[in-house]
């Protein structure tokens, strides 16, 4: 099990308290409704999936409710990081999973 | 004129008492879901007559009135003689949603030398006071239903979990209550 | 009884407290401390299994957790049989029923133990290769044949009736493993004020203390010490001291899984006290005091009972007071097998020689045997064992080429010590073999922890324990805590100790047994690597070993050894198995905790259930919920129940329980902005105390739920979901609100549980609600339908909506949920008056269904469009935007050829489809058909006269009329496709 650094309860918590939600920093685009096949395609069918770090979105479901953004190394499983929903991507330099 | 109806509170009768532990349903409240921005904040709390906390994991309590945090901008307000808390955030103009729920929530009064174990045969977070002292209030988990929990004394918390969990949730208190170690 | 081989002053059990047991129905006594291995052994059985493949008999190998052999069923009554418990943990209790396995018709005599005279064809990779053809007799008759003839011991087939538990903990330190290293790293860490929490899976900790009799610590005997030493740690407020435990597996982020043993030691267990309990400890440092692993000698025959590793025979000798034999030799590779030997011939054991493999042993110990008189034959080895059910002799030959046999009945050996390293391993971190040593050790760590002791290669007890000491103050400190006092702790010990040896012996016959419980001998991997296996995780794969119940604790580095000679590569080229949780079996139980029985999910009832169940109601699950399925009366079948139910909402009226509709309300001055992008209609303009029915799409353009919304206020809107669907479109609107419409100010809240819904339709509804409500106007020009109101009804604040989802005329009162069940029963009364039945969730069905009602998730699945649904006209053609807009324009949701949501009507009336049947034009074609489309919902129609149905078929609006098939086993049914609606097509009912 997991242990999440939650940005907003500003704490550990245990993974039981949240919930994966997919890849972080995918917008919705604001004209939707004009885009193109194409980019409605990128938009919502592909991902990154990539073996090494990743950036995504979990939410605090049973905790304080909130969506936010984490950086996770997928091979290591180790969370280099966690913030808020809205924040730019973090500076990960210096953090390179521990394996 | 119709006749009021008789109130049935979920868990009637049911209560649980053991080596270090008691476990009993809580007295029917009156409870509200307030959401609301910083800015509204003072306004709220000025109507509710407590300062709505503001740190995590932390409640504000005045008489028999309290309010958990829950999230940035949601909190848990009960009051155990049952003051009509919409009413009086109704009145506050303010930006904020107050939903009543008093009768989603169920109160479950776990106390005694064991509590915290109880507690922890089914919730993940650490319960030690120094990580969850006295007036600590968090959402969490409890087995496989959502709970509030709150720390009113050294070896009392309340848990409120939603009416048809509450069941659940006072089962499983009692068959860790109930185990002798 | 005797026991013969009990000498009790060499032990520490006291001979007045006898316990009784019996093995195999043959009855026998031991003392309370015994295991049933050292019982046994204190009759001089050691036979007590067979082996898996061969089923050559076998003993008790160890004294610990890592036994291959001794594996027995502990029988306490019909529901409490435990399979493959090793005797040398099983602690005794007087009354304890322990069977042998794997033996038919008995452990002396086993037919199955001709498979060893046909051991040359059962060689590694021979089931593999031989059971090949044909492929359909592997299921049906190799497999079960083989499962019989190898096998394990039988489970239970009752359900378990024990009680097992769950406890989460936190800790600054944790610590595994009860022996020296242990109990001083829990000692200089509960110093410091850490909260500490220390797992031995023994009885009593004190781990190789139990039988190293030189030990002196702080001027006690070693295992006076231990007890000295636990007795403190119970004393202190912040150290939880637990027995019986094992740490089986390290997780991420410093979690371990540790299971305490409650019950099993017990001869008539506490009522209440948990099996097992499961403990989930987060520690923010951990220390590793796992120990070494004796390892046996590879040589000829080395499986006879009656031969074990030496330091069990310690073990058993110095705090069991058992001798393991009368007549015992030792051979060993390595300098602690002396100690065995030794201490045995001091308690007047015959002890005819030491055979060492090596040319020339030295050093104190040597010269002590000698002194004893033991014979000390350096440079030997041992190249066959006699005895079936029992040793008797031992082959030896030297180096220059003599031999000799030498007549025993036990034979201890020992090659060295194997690290303990699994938990370290399981953390991620990365093993360092040592080749002066030969050994894996901890070398980079993955998490904070730290290994201390034997399972760091540490040797000699002085230098453990300071290291021990040094650990569990710098973990104390790391972990937040106070600096400790410096401890001292002055430790000595007579023991030697030496690197020992791999591999197999050399003269390694034919039945050199690497791993005893898969039966895999040095040969079988010899031949794996002949075969072409170059990795060792594929030798572990071709010959099975090490992936037996044990894991191959005392096996694997030999097997490693052996392939590496063979390959001729150096040991750590070769590779290193995987080692994987748990440690030691668990049971599930232990993992199930309290989620079994009434426990095992959340039953979620309403507050009319009792009602209901009083009324003799049938349920149904739907999800975690359990709703009234339909009220049978006396003599009536679901059929006739439900019949009833459906013409009596439409003649008078039925009352039903919604109250599992999920509903959110929503609130906010952006409230009807909000809806507007969530919802494919558009909700500026309703009015307050107006409804509208609204459909919500995923970003693809699916529908992903649907329901009736309610507007209060301005600001305020009363949400209905479906009943499954309530947590998921909280977590959808909590998701657009957080991520991409933050600007919104609305909040979302989950009020389902907050109301009972109790719905009233059918031509009586307002009859029989109107001397209930106050406050509200509920005649037709003033509450139309698709309108909501609040007042009160029978004096508690409601909700009244008139709504419906039956096509009549009908409400959905909500009460406060206290309240539910007596305003229930105040309009079961009003309804008794005017014919009113309660009807069930399967009416409830029917009836949408006669009205062509869809219900989200039965009749779409994730790829149904509103369009395919027939509700284009719930969506809004000019907003700028909702979640799906973009979804919906896709070319293949617009193209021709989509399924499409249309009735069916059997030829033969009387026929009820089955749902999730397939349709096709041809029922003659040949297969696979083409498939047109399939049924969504089908049932009787009381008020139709005739059976109904709903289904998605390809462009089915395009077929009204046609003939369609729907092939089932017993032929093909007629239907004809028609419009969605099956009664009152003008919906005139509604209205009054």
């Amino acid at each position: 099990m997991l242990l999440i650094y939650c940005p907003y309860c500003e704490e550990e918590r245990p993974e039981l308290e949240f919930r994966h939600a997919g890849e972080a920093h995918i917008a919705r685009p604001a004209n939707i409704a004009e885009i193109s096949d194409e980019e409605f395609e990128r938009y919502f069918f592909i991902r990154s999936n990539p073996k090494g770090i990743t950036f995504e979105r979990w939410r605090h479901v049973h905790g304080c409710g909130r969506f936010f953004n984490a950086a996770r190394d997928t091979v290591s499983d180790r969370f280099l990081a966690t913030y808020k929903a809205g924040e730019p991507k973090p500076d990960l330099s210096g953090k390179g999973a521990k394996t | 004129m119709a006749e009021i109806a008789r109130r049935e509170p979920a868990l009637e009768g049911r209560a649980c008492q053991g080596q270090g532990i008691s476990l009993s349903p809580a007295a029917p409240a009156s409870r509200l879901s307030l959401r609301a921005p910083e800015a509204s904040l003072a306004g709220l709390s000025q109507a509710l007559s407590l300062d709505l906390p503001r740190r995590p994991k932390s409640s504000a309590t005045k008489g028999p009135r309290a309010a958990l945090w829950l999230g940035p901008d949601e909190w848990l307000v009960i009051d155990e003689e049952e003051a009509d808390l919409a009413a009086i955030c109704a009145a506050v103009p303010a930006l904020h949603s107050a939903v009543d729920i008093s009768h989603r929530n169920v109160g479950i009064l776990v106390s005694g030398a064991r509590a915290e174990e109880v507690l922890n045969s089914g919730c993940p977070q650490d319960l030690s006071s120094r990580a969850f002292p006295v007036g600590a209030a968090s959402r969490t988990v409890f087995g496989k239903a959502e709970i509030v929990l709150w720390r009113t004394g050294e070896e009392a918390f309340r848990v409120e979990c939603w009416r048809s969990f509450s069941d659940y949730v006072f089962s499983f208190l009692e068959a860790a209550a109930r185990e002798t170690s | 009884m005797t026991q013969p081989f009990r000498i009790p002053a060499a032990g520490r059990l006291d001979p007045q407290k006898v316990v009784r047991f019996t093995f195999d129905g043959k009855s026998y006594t031991g003392l309370e401390g015994d295991t049933l291995a050292s019982a046994l052994l204190a009759h001089g059985v050691h036979l007590v299994g067979r082996s898996f493949k061969y089923h050559r008999p076998r003993g008790i190998l160890s004294a610990g957790a890592e036994e291959p052999n001794a594996l027995v069923g502990i029988r306490r009554d019909e529901a409490r049989r435990t399979p493959n418990v090793r005797a040398t943990v099983q602690e005794l209790y007087d009354g304890l029923t322990a069977v042998s396995q794997n033996r038919w018709p008995s452990l002396a005599f086993d037919v199955g133990a001709a498979s060893s005279l046909a051991a040359p064809l059962l060689s590694a990779g021979f089931y593999y290769k031989t059971f090949m053809w044909p492929k359909a007799a592997w299921e049906r008759l190799y497999e079960p044949a083989i499962r019989r003839a190898a096998g394990l011991g039988v489970a239970p087939h009752r359900p378990d009736p024990d009680r097992y538990s769950n406890r989460f903990a936190h800790c600054d330190v944790l610590i595994i493993g009860g022996g020296v290293a242990g109990l001083s790293a829990a000692l200089a860490a509960s110093d410091a004020g850490a909260r500490v929490i220390l797992a031995d899976e023994q009885a009593v900790p004190g781990g190789t203390l139990r039988f190293e009799a030189g030990a002196v610590i702080d001027g006690m005997p070693g295992w006076e010490w231990a007890l000295a030493a636990a007795a403190e740690l119970r004393s202190r407020p912040n150290v939880r001291l637990l027995n019986r435990t094992t740490g089986f597996g390290y997780y991420a982020q410093n979690m371990l899984g540790l299971v305490e043993r409650l019950t099993d030691h017990l001869a008539t267990p506490v009522p209440d006290a948990p099996r097992e309990r499961l403990w989930q400890v987060r520690a923010k440092r951990v220390v590793l005091a796992t120990g070494a692993i004796e390892r046996h000698m590879v040589f000829p025959d080395n499986d006879r009972p009656g031969i074990m590793l030496a330091s069990a025979a310690r073990a058993y000798l110095n705090h069991f007071g058992v001798a393991v034999g009368s007549r015992i030799a030792v051979y060993t590779a390595e300098d602690s097998a002396y100690a065995a030997a030794i201490d045995l011939r001091k308690r007047g054991v015959e002890v005819p020689a030491i055979i060492d493999l090596r040319q020339d042993p030295r050093g104190p110990h040597v010269e002590e045997a000698r002194s004893l008189g033991i014979e000390v034959l350096a440079g030997c080895m041992v190249v066959a064992t006699e005895g079936w059910l029992r040793l008797r002799r031992v082959c030896i030959a030297s180096g220059e080429g003599w031999r000799r046999d030498i007549e025993a009945d036990a034979l201890l050996t020992c090659s060295g010590w194997t690290p303990a390293v699994h938990l370290f391993s399981q953390s991620r971190g990365r093993l360092a073999f040592d080749p002066e040593t030969q050994r894996f050790l901890p070398g980079q760590y993955a998490q904070d922890a730290a290994s201390v002791g034997a399972c760091n290669g540490t040797t000699g007890l002085a230098p453990t324990v300071a290291e021990a000491l040094k650990a569990g103050a710098d973990a104390a400190r790391e972990a937040g805590a106070g600096a400790g006092g410096a401890r001292n702790i002055d430790a000595h010990s007579g023991d030697a100790w030496s690197a020992g040896f791999l591999g197999d012996a050399p003269a390694a016959g034919r039945m050199a047994f690497v791993d005893f419980q898969n039966d895999v001998t040095a040969k079988d991997i010899r031949q794996a690597v002949r075969e072409g296996m170059r990795s060792i995780e594929h030798v572990k794969r071709f010959t099975t070993t090490g992936m037996a119940t044990d894991q191959g604790k005392t096996s694997n580095p030999h097997g490693l050894a052996i392939a590496a000679r063979m390959l001729g590569k150096p040991i750590p080229e070769v590779g290193l198995t995987t080692f994987r949780p748990p440690y030691t079996p668990v049971t599930f139980g232990a993992l199930a905790g309290h989620s079994r029985g009434k426990l095992f999910e959340p039953t979620r009832r309403t507050p009319i259930h009792p009602w209901a169940e009083s009324q003799g109601a049938v349920f149904e699950d739907v999800g975690q919920w359990k709703r009234a399925w339909y009220f049978p009366r006396s003599g009536e079948d679901m059929h006739a129940a439900v019949a009833r139910e459906c013409r009596t909402v439409r003649e008078a009226a039925g009352i039903f329980d919604a109250s599992t509709l999920g509903k959110i309300e929503v609130v906010g001055p952006d409230a009807a902005r909000f809806l507007d992008l969530i919802y494919t209609n558009s909700w500026a303009k309703l009015g307050v105390g107006r409804c509208r029915y609204g459909i919500m799409l995923r970003e693809d353009g699916f529908i992903y739920d649907d329901g009736v919304v309610g507007r209060l206020a301005e600001d305020r809107f009363h949400v209905t979901t479906t009943t499954g669907g309530a947590a998921r479109v909280l977590h959808h609107m909590e998701d657009y609100l957080q991520t991409e419409f933050p600007e919104l100010k609305v909040w979302p809240t989950s009020v389902t549980e907050q109301w009972a819904v109790i719905a009233v339709q059918g031509p009586r509804s307002r009859d029989i609600i109107a001397p209930l409500v106050e406050g509200v106007d509920i005649s037709d020009t003033a509450m139309p339908h698709m309108s909501v109101r609040e007042g009160r009804v029978c004096g508690v604040p409601a909700r009244l909506f008139r709504v419906s989802f039956t096509g009549e005329r009908g409400f959905e009162i909500n009460v406060p949920a206290d309240y539910g069940r007596a305003v229930w029963e105040a309009v079961w009364a009003e309804g008794q008056k005017h014919g009113a039945c309660a009807y069930g969730t399967e009416a409830m069905h029917v009836l949408r269904a006669e009205k062509g009602f869809i219900i989200v998730g039965q009749d779409t699945d994730g790829t149904v469009t509103p369009g395919d649904a027939g509700l284009s006209w719930a969506v809004a053609k000019n907003k700028p935007d909702f979640v799906g807009i973009r979804g919906l324009r896709r070319p293949d949701l617009v193209g021709s050829g989509r399924k499409q949501l249309v009735g069916l009507k059997t030829t033969d009336r009387r026929k009820v489809l089955e749902e999730g049947a397939q349709i096709v034009a041809d029922p003659n074609q040949p297969v696979p058909m083409k498939m047109l489309g399939h049924v969504t919902s089908s049932y009787w129609s009381e008020n139709c006269g005739h059976s109904i149905a709903l289904a998605l078929v390809q462009d089915g609006r395009e077929r009204d009329g046609e003939r369609l098939f729907v092939p089932m086993p017993d032929g093909a049914v007629e239907v004809e496709v028609t419009a969605t609606v099956f009664f009152d097509e003008l919906g005139e009912r509604l209205h009054g």
